[in-house]
């Protein structure tokens, strides 16, 4: 296993591991367009998952917090997602471009903005009593999830709710074989904009220093004369917003949404910050990318196996690096 | 006037009284040693100063204002660094980064910033280098930097020494010297001769109680007295 480690560490480490896969899943496949398609999926689910899995994994690293209601926000994010594109259903199925992206946007504000009150909510309301107490967070905040989901229930209804797309990421690429869908390629766009910027605050900017020292001790953090209590509400509030915008683009990856789709997104969320390392942005996208791309290998090659795939990659990964691939604090 | 008084103070970790009554006048400049067993409670002594556990009752005054019940990062703000045991340093940020966030604004003080890598010229090799890479006396060295890359008052250092190499040692007596010309030192230490060697005042903790308190001289003096209070033969 070392002489693995230190082979890889020569040629970029176990930021070569979605290439290995890749690789690997093109000679199983065998037809260059269907991996195509598959590995562009693949990206394109990493990158939403990775805006659900961003704020958690700050949240863990930061605040300790094993924030179980994470996904209480996927969820209204696209619901509140929902809402704001169908009333500007108008809007979306306009042959204008810049109106189709104003409702985009819009749906998206929406979701980050409702993320952000929620977040302050949740994080004075219900995560501040329970600092320091592992045991009480994870049920008050599973907890939170159970209403979080009655609460839409309530408010949209039990029915499944279709999504409406803008008309401009509609259809597909053809190129040669290989078809893509355009939403995939905006999906990825956004989650990679979204990696960037949350990349070049944590590494370039006062604040991003202050929350990278507070992961590693927060005490000293405070010696220093900095509130990080003031800090882990910024924190908290971001990583809920960035997982509703999560949640938006999955349910216009989805079309179809129902109450439960946080739940069912929690346990992708949390493999992903497993994987890659409590406190670490990237090692939150190294995750997100290989649970992305193994789902979608996986569940072409062996189809019943597609459920148990990120399972079985977590353990392998967890076997080799009991820490993640990337932890914050090593 | 004392630039520290603590009156009283009695702290409890849970259920555990550690400090019972520790009263202490800490005048300015200089370094005023606390000298103790393992176990004494001098490191909670600095941890209760900082607010890093809060001592209930009796008080902290620093400068004539009562620090009791303050936050931590209030109580540093008046001009206090503390210096941990385990050194608290960020291993995954760079030895310039662990020195910025020290700094109030976010910049150096050029002046500060070359009479800090004088007195530690190995930070200045190691600058661009994560701080988990460094050795443990330069860790030590980088502690102690980041408490001075601003003026501060008092400066309180846990057990600077322990577990460094007599060279090592050596350099950061000279160091403490230089640096109290500055700001006043509290220094928890268990290496008498190290602590005898920069101290000015000192005082003995024990069982939770400060159980003596003079002047350096006159406690090296009195080879009975160290005896019975530290064990040393």
């Amino acid at each position: 296993m070392d002489r693995i480690s230190d082979i890889m560490g020569r040629f970029g480490g176990v930021y070569l591991l979605p290439l290995i896969l890749a690789a690997l899943a093109f000679v199983l496949i065998g037809a260059p367009s269907s991996w195509a398609t598959l590995t562009v999926a693949g990206l394109a689910m990493g990158m939403m998952v990775f805006l659900m899995a961003s704020g958690l994994s700050l949240i863990f690293g930061l605040m300790d917090v094993l924030n179980f209601g994470h996904s209480a926000f996927v969820s209204f994010g696209a619901f509140v997602a929902a809402s704001v594109l169908a009333a500007l259903s108008g809007w979306l199925g306009a042959d204008n471009v810049l109106l189709n992206i104003a409702a985009l946007s819009l749906a998206i504000i929406a979701a980050m903005s409702f993320g952000l009150a929620a977040g302050w909510f949740f994080e004075t309301v219900i995560i501040r009593p329970v600092y320091h107490d592992h045991l009480r967070q994870i049920l008050i905040t599973m907890g939170a999830l159970i209403v979080s989901e009655q609460i839409i229930l309530a408010v949209w209804g039990g029915t499944p709710i279709t999504v409406l797309r803008p008309q401009f990421l509609e259809g597909a690429w053809i190129i040669g074989d290989v078809s893509i869908e355009i939403y995939r390629i905006f999906a990825f766009g956004l989650g990679l904009a979204a990696f960037v910027g949350l990349y070049l605050v944590l590494n370039r900017t006062r604040i991003g220093l202050l929350v990278r020292a507070g992961v590693e001790n927060r005490e000293m953090v405070e010696a220093l004369g900095f509130r990080i209590d003031r800090l882990f509400i910024g924190v908290f509030m971001v990583g809920s917003a960035l997982a509703a915008v999560g949640g938006a683009m999955w349910a216009g990856y989805e079309t179809l949404i129902t109450p439960a789709l946080g739940g069912e997104m929690m346990i992708v969320v949390f493999i992903v910050v497993i994987i890659g390392g409590l406190g670490s942005i990237e090692g939150t996208l190294l995750g997100a990318l290989l649970v992305g791309l193994t789902a979608n290998y996986v569940g072409f090659l062996a189809p019943k196996l597609a459920l148990a795939s990120n399972m079985i990659l977590m353990t392998a990964i967890l076997l080799w690096r009991p820490n993640g691939l990337r932890p914050a604090v090593k | 006037m004392s630039l520290l008084t603590l009156d009283h103070m009695k702290t409890d970790i849970g259920q555990y009284a550690v400090l019972h009554d520790v009263s202490l006048e800490v005048p300015e400049g200089g370094v005023f040693v606390l000298l103790g067993r393992n176990g004494a409670g001098k490191t909670t002594t600095l941890r209760s100063i900082m607010g890093l556990w809060k001592p209930s009752p009796g008080t902290v005054r620093f400068d004539g204002t009562d620090l009791t019940g303050l936050h931590t990062a209030d109580i540093a703000r008046r001009g206090i660094a503390y210096v941990p045991e385990n050194m608290g340093i960020f291993g995954n940020l760079t030895v310039e980064e662990n020195l910025i966030l020290a700094t109030d604004k976010g910049r150096f003080d050029q002046t500060r910033l070359k009479r800090i890598t004088t007195l530690f010229p190995a930070l200045e090799r190691f600058w661009t280098k994560q701080a988990w890479s460094l050795s443990g006396g330069q860790k030590q060295m980088l502690s102690v930097a980041r408490a001075i890359v601003e003026p501060r008052r008092l400066i309180l250092i846990d057990e600077p020494t322990k577990g460094l190499a007599p060279a090592i040692v050596a350099a950061m007596a000279e160091a403490f010297t230089e640096i109290s010309r500055e700001a006043t030192l509290l220094l928890v230490e268990q290496n008498f001769h190290f602590a005898r060697s920069i101290g000015r005042d000192m005082a003995v903790i024990d069982d939770g109680r400060v159980v003596h308190s003079s002047s350096m001289a006159d406690f090296a003096a009195d080879k009975p007295l160290q005896d019975r209070l530290l064990g040393l033969s």
